[in-house]
């Protein structure tokens, strides 16, 4: 039998997709519209009922159940401690005042010797401007919210993280235990665990601040780790052999050591808690992103836009300081600072400091004008105007009513093009078809992509998204992430080759890379609901600037990973610089491409699920309603664990597809 | 001692009495008596491997007695070190030479449990630090064995004083106190006016004088070196070699020198350990190696050494026959063959070789030349 096998050669894998395709097509048109399960927005099914009553159980039994009453309750009412002693500290009115104890001018300036102190005297202008505008964009309640969220959910991260990151480090073991873990917080649309997180923790901030936990504790249990390991093992070694015992090695050696990648860990998950500021609005977290989802909702982009704006000037400002801080940790810059920063002198600045940010303290603790941002100033007779923040909702109002009106001409058939010729098309295909001719096709492509236990995992993962019963629903989700996915890997390679070959391009490209990185996921929603509109196109095009850095970046270190002798040995054979590209350097990526494509996905599918809120539709949608609608919460449940299907079987899918293609696909890695 | 490293001494020939008071034994022992011996070491063991398997090797004599290769191939451990046997004396700084591979770094790692000893007994100035418990060994690491290493091992976020001072530190010695002492031996080692750098700022040399001096602070007995010098560049190395041999000299501790540097093994060393695939090749002073080598191993080995420079006239001196001139000038066996060059040519009657008075045998024209020429 093997040796037949070897005489008559197998179809190769595209002749069988296409195949695959083209029965697709014929049996689609001959059988539309029959054995579709489909499901109208208000409408539930059994399970969805069942899940509403075990909620309302849930709810019933809260003060009795065990469980509840001396575990999750006292996590629930701790964390809400928490945040209501930082708010009282910093945003909202606290016991009998009509303002928080700390007011403006003293956040400002603690904020600014902070930045001074640990960083350096540029990002100490940086955090001060910052702060201001904040103010002065009349944002400074909801964006003192927001800081007191991000600031609860990064200290308990760092109280949890670190020490974790320090057993990671210590024992094999417990690594093998918690990496998956940890990719699997990491992966996990965080949409999606913002619905089981009220079933146990209610509506309220303190869900709010557990999902940010959730999200942003991987960065610092993973750089504590690296840093511990990274630590050269003839140091750890000069320090046992003087007889040092294991905390004297931890606290004198090996933390010390490591702290600067401790602190881009701890950078790192603030950028993640404030990324999810405005996903934790959805269950009722204040803040900013209360501004911003109330503001989508309503489709004033202004509002939105400005608000917006305030998220990434605040994470701006904490990335900014964090990276100063973890480059002065840098035993060389300590080295360089040592002649100019004399003890002494440190001292006196560091007294001049405590005064100063005692005396504003002092100020903004009893005066008004320096408690509440003021939004004007009266100084004699004139009056002089802070409030920036309503300027700026009306420019951008009217960009976007003159962009709507006077761009509609170039967005409208980018927007119709796509709609009408790519997602219509995949759409109906996917949810028209008889449910049974999907399910079969997709295990059948995945199969030839991947292989005997892919189409088992895509088989397992589709069943059970048939028995979410929101199958078409699902199927507009999976129409929207692959196209989404298709961008961008063309935008990838592109932009990847582009850079891998041309250094200069890629200094270039490479901040705005960062910058599109580090941006909250919705703040990237507000111009494209501006330009087209609450649509599952606007969806797709957030969706693909979401993703694309990453995969741009993925590719570009492999085309730059491939070795410059090979690139000149197919030079110097005559090739063109096309052929280099296309028969060299893309094929020796291969690895790259594959993984471009497996977090192209898993990126692309998150946003698509937030998009959702604008328009998106489908599982989004269903997901969003679940919060505000209680006799829809078993509907929103429903919808999560099909997105979380359908990523498990994308992410399965394309990491065997990039096996078989020659590649190990590994998780992202921070 | 060192009579032998105090090379570019021309005087030594016209004064043969002063080597003359050396009383080195014609054989050295590959043991001396344990009882008086710094550091002794019997049937050690180190194979890396699954701890069921590795601990099985030392007591199964027929896998003790495979080779490395073999025992891989059979059981899948690494025998980094096999069967070794050894003393050290007080004062004496013993070398352990080996080709990278050898075993050698993980053996030193041995003698203070830096890495666990798979089977055999070491005893450290009496103790058996086998039987130790964690506490106990602790204490010998703070208080009578110091290390240096390869790469040196000081902290980036200290300045040198504090890295100087952080095995006092770590014992809880006062502040004060602990930056006196690392004071004092930062002069000692040379770095005078470099307390308040970082190590980052120093060259090679000096940051291992750091670690030198690091690991003089506590005045332990024995100091253990793992390949200290080979980070550096060459010239270095040799400013670096006779500051191990000053400090010898100065605070006579004993010392067990790690290299893979032949010429390094044969400046420093009181007597030589040559490693091979975790096993001993041979034991013995430099002389010892050069002249009579054990095996083809380390006949390879000491090739390319120049003779003349290490071999002692005992080695090249044939017997007194009744032809011979005996109204030559009389030198001491363990005079090196360079040294005595002159004395020889210059006298048309043999040189007699001579300890307490008895003749041992004599040196002429031909047994020198024969040196000299590298035959």
């Amino acid at each position: 039998m093997a040796r037949a096998a070897r005489v008559y050669r197998r179809p190769g894998r595209l002749t069988l997709l296409l195949g695959i395709l083209v029965g697709w097509l014929v049996l689609y048109a001959v059988l539309k519209g029959t054995d579709t399960i489909s499901l109208a927005p208000s409408d539930v099914t059994s399970l969805h009922t069942r899940l509403n009553d075990l909620n309302t159980s849930v709810g019933d039994n809260r003060n009795s159940n065990p469980f509840f009453l001396y575990f999750i309750n006292e996590i629930q009412v701790g964390a809400t401690h928490f945040i209501t002693f930082l708010q009282n500290l910093l945003s909202q009115p606290s016991g009998t005042r009509p303002v928080p104890v700390v007011g403006w001018l003293g956040v400002v300036v603690i904020m600014t010797v902070i930045a001074g102190r640990f960083g350096n005297w540029r990002v100490a202008v940086l955090a001060a401007a910052g702060f201001l505008f904040l103010g002065l964009q009349g944002l400074w309640q909801p964006s003192m919210d927001t800081l007191a969220l991000t600031i609860a959910a990064v200290v308990i991260c760092v109280l949890i993280g670190i020490p974790l990151g320090v057993l990671v480090a210590q024992y094999r073991g417990f690594e093998r235990v918690i990496t998956p873990v940890l990719d699997l917080m990491q992966t996990m649309p965080t949409f999606v665990y913002l619905l089981p997180l009220t079933l146990l923790f209610l509506i309220g901030p303190a869900t709010g601040v557990i999902a940010m936990v959730i999200y942003a504790m991987p960065p610092v249990i993973r750089l504590t780790a690296h840093g511990l390991q990274a630590v050269s093992t003839e140091t750890v070694e000069a320090g046992r052999s003087l007889g040092s015992t294991r905390p004297q090695q931890l606290a004198k050696i090996m933390l010390p050591m490591a702290r600067r990648t401790i602190i881009i860990g701890v950078n790192q998950t603030i950028m993640a808690a404030l990324s999810m500021v405005t996903i934790a609005a959805l269950v009722a977290a204040p803040g900013l992103g209360q501004t911003v989802l109330q503001a989508l909702e309503s489709q004033d982009v202004g509002t939105a836009f400005n608000a917006g704006l305030a998220i990434v000037v605040l994470a701006v400002v904490l990335d900014r300081v964090t990276t100063a801080a973890s480059e002065r940790a840098r035993a060389t810059d300590h080295a360089r600072t040592r002649l100019r920063a004399d003890p002494r002198w440190r001292r006196g600045a560091d007294l001049v400091a405590l005064i100063v940010t005692a005396v504003a303290v002092y100020l903004s603790y009893t005066y008004q004008l320096f408690a509440a941002f003021p939004d004007h100033l009266a100084i004699g007779g004139t009056r002089l105007g802070l409030d920036l923040g309503t300027h700026i909702e009306s420019w951008t109002s009217s960009a976007t009513s003159w962009a709507q009106r006077d761009l509609g001409s170039i967005t409208g058939p980018i927007k119709n093009g796509v709609t009408y010729h790519a997602l219509n098309p995949l759409q109906n295909l996917l949810d028209s078809s008889p449910w049974w001719l999907t399910f079969i096709a997709i295990v059948a492509t995945a199969f030839v992509l991947g292989g005997r236990w892919a189409a088992l995992i895509a088989a397992t993962c589709l069943g059970l998204v048939v028995g979410t019963g929101l199958w078409q629903d699902s199927m507009d989700t999976l129409a929207a992430t692959l196209i989404a996915t298709v961008v961008v890997v063309v935008l990838g390679v592109m932009f990847g080759v582009w850079m891998g070959r041309n250094a200069r391009a890629d200094w270039g490209i490479r901040p705005f890379l960062d910058a599109l990185q580090v941006m909250p996921a919705f703040v990237y929603l507000v111009p494209f609901v501006a330009l087209f509109g609450a649509t599952r196109f606007t969806g797709i095009v957030a969706a693909v600037l979401y993703a694309a850095p990453v995969a741009i970046k993925i590719v570009a270190d492999g085309i730059r990973g491939v070795p410059a002798e090979t690139v000149e040995a197919a030079g110097s054979s005559g090739c063109s610089t096309w052929q280099v590209i296309t028969k060299v350097q893309l094929p020796m990526s291969v690895r790259s491409l594959a993984l471009a494509t497996n977090q192209g996905l898993i990126y692309v599918l998150a946003m698509v699920v937030v998009a959702g809120l604008v328009g998106g539709g489908a599982l989004g949608f269903d997901v969003v309603a679940g919060f505000s609608q209680s006799s829809l919460f078993g509907k929103g449940l429903a919808a999560g664990a099909a997105i979380v299907l359908l990523g498990i079987a994308l992410d399965r899918v394309t990491q065997s597809a990039a096996r078989r293609a020659g590649g190990h696909v590994s998780h992202r890695a921070t | 001692m060192t009579a032998h490293v105090d090379q570019g001494d021309p005087t030594a020939v016209s004064k043969p009495d002063v080597s003359a008071e050396n009383t080195r034994p014609t054989v050295s022992p590959g043991r001396r008596d344990p009882d008086v011996a710094d550091i002794s070491v019997r049937g050690l063991w180190k194979v890396f491997g699954t701890a069921r398997t590795a601990t099985r090797v030392p007591t199964t004599p027929e896998l003790a007695a495979m080779s490395r290769s073999e025992l891989r191939d059979r059981t899948g451990c690494l025998a980094a070190v096999c069967d070794l046997d050894f003393d050290v004396a007080p004062g004496e700084v013993f070398v352990v030479m080996g080709l990278s591979g050898s075993g050698k770094s993980t053996l030193v790692r041995c003698l203070t449990r830096l890495i666990e000893p798979t089977a055999g007994t070491i005893t450290i100035q009496g103790e058996d630090i086998t039987r130790m418990g964690d506490r106990a060994l602790r204490e010998l690491r703070r208080n009578k064995v110091s290390m240096v290493f390869q790469h040196f091992g000081l902290l980036p976020h200290r300045r040198v004083i504090e890295n100087v001072a952080f095995g006092l530190e770590i014992r809880g010695m006062s502040r004060a106190e602990r930056m006196r002492r690392a004071t004092e031996v930062i002069e000692l080692v040379g770095l005078d006016g470099y307390q308040q750098s970082y190590p980052e700022q120093l060259s090679g040399g000096m940051q291992q004088r750091v670690g030198l001096a690091r690991a003089l602070a506590g005045d332990p007995g024995v100091m253990l070196f793992d390949e200290p010098f080979s980070a550096l560049d060459p010239l270095i190395r040799r400013d670096m070699q006779q500051e191990v041999i000053r400090l010898h000299r100065e605070v006579g501790k004993t010392m067990v020198f790690i290299t893979h540097d032949l010429s390094e093994a044969l400046k420093l060393g009181d007597r030589i350990l040559i490693m091979r695939d975790g096993r001993t090749v041979q034991v013995g002073t430099g002389p010892e190696l050069v002249g009579a080598p054990a095996d083809d191993y380390v006949r390879d080995f000491v090739r390319e050494v120049p003779r003349s420079q290490v071999l002692t006239l005992e080695w090249i001196m044939r017997e007194a026959v009744p032809a011979d001139d005996m109204s030559g000038r009389e030198l001491a066996p363990d005079v090196v063959v360079r040294d005595a060059v002159r004395a020889v040519l210059e006298s048309t009657a043999p040189v007699k070789v001579v300890r307490d008075g008895r003749l041992l045998g004599v040196v002429g024209d031909p047994e020198i030349l024969r040196v000299v020429a590298g035959s």
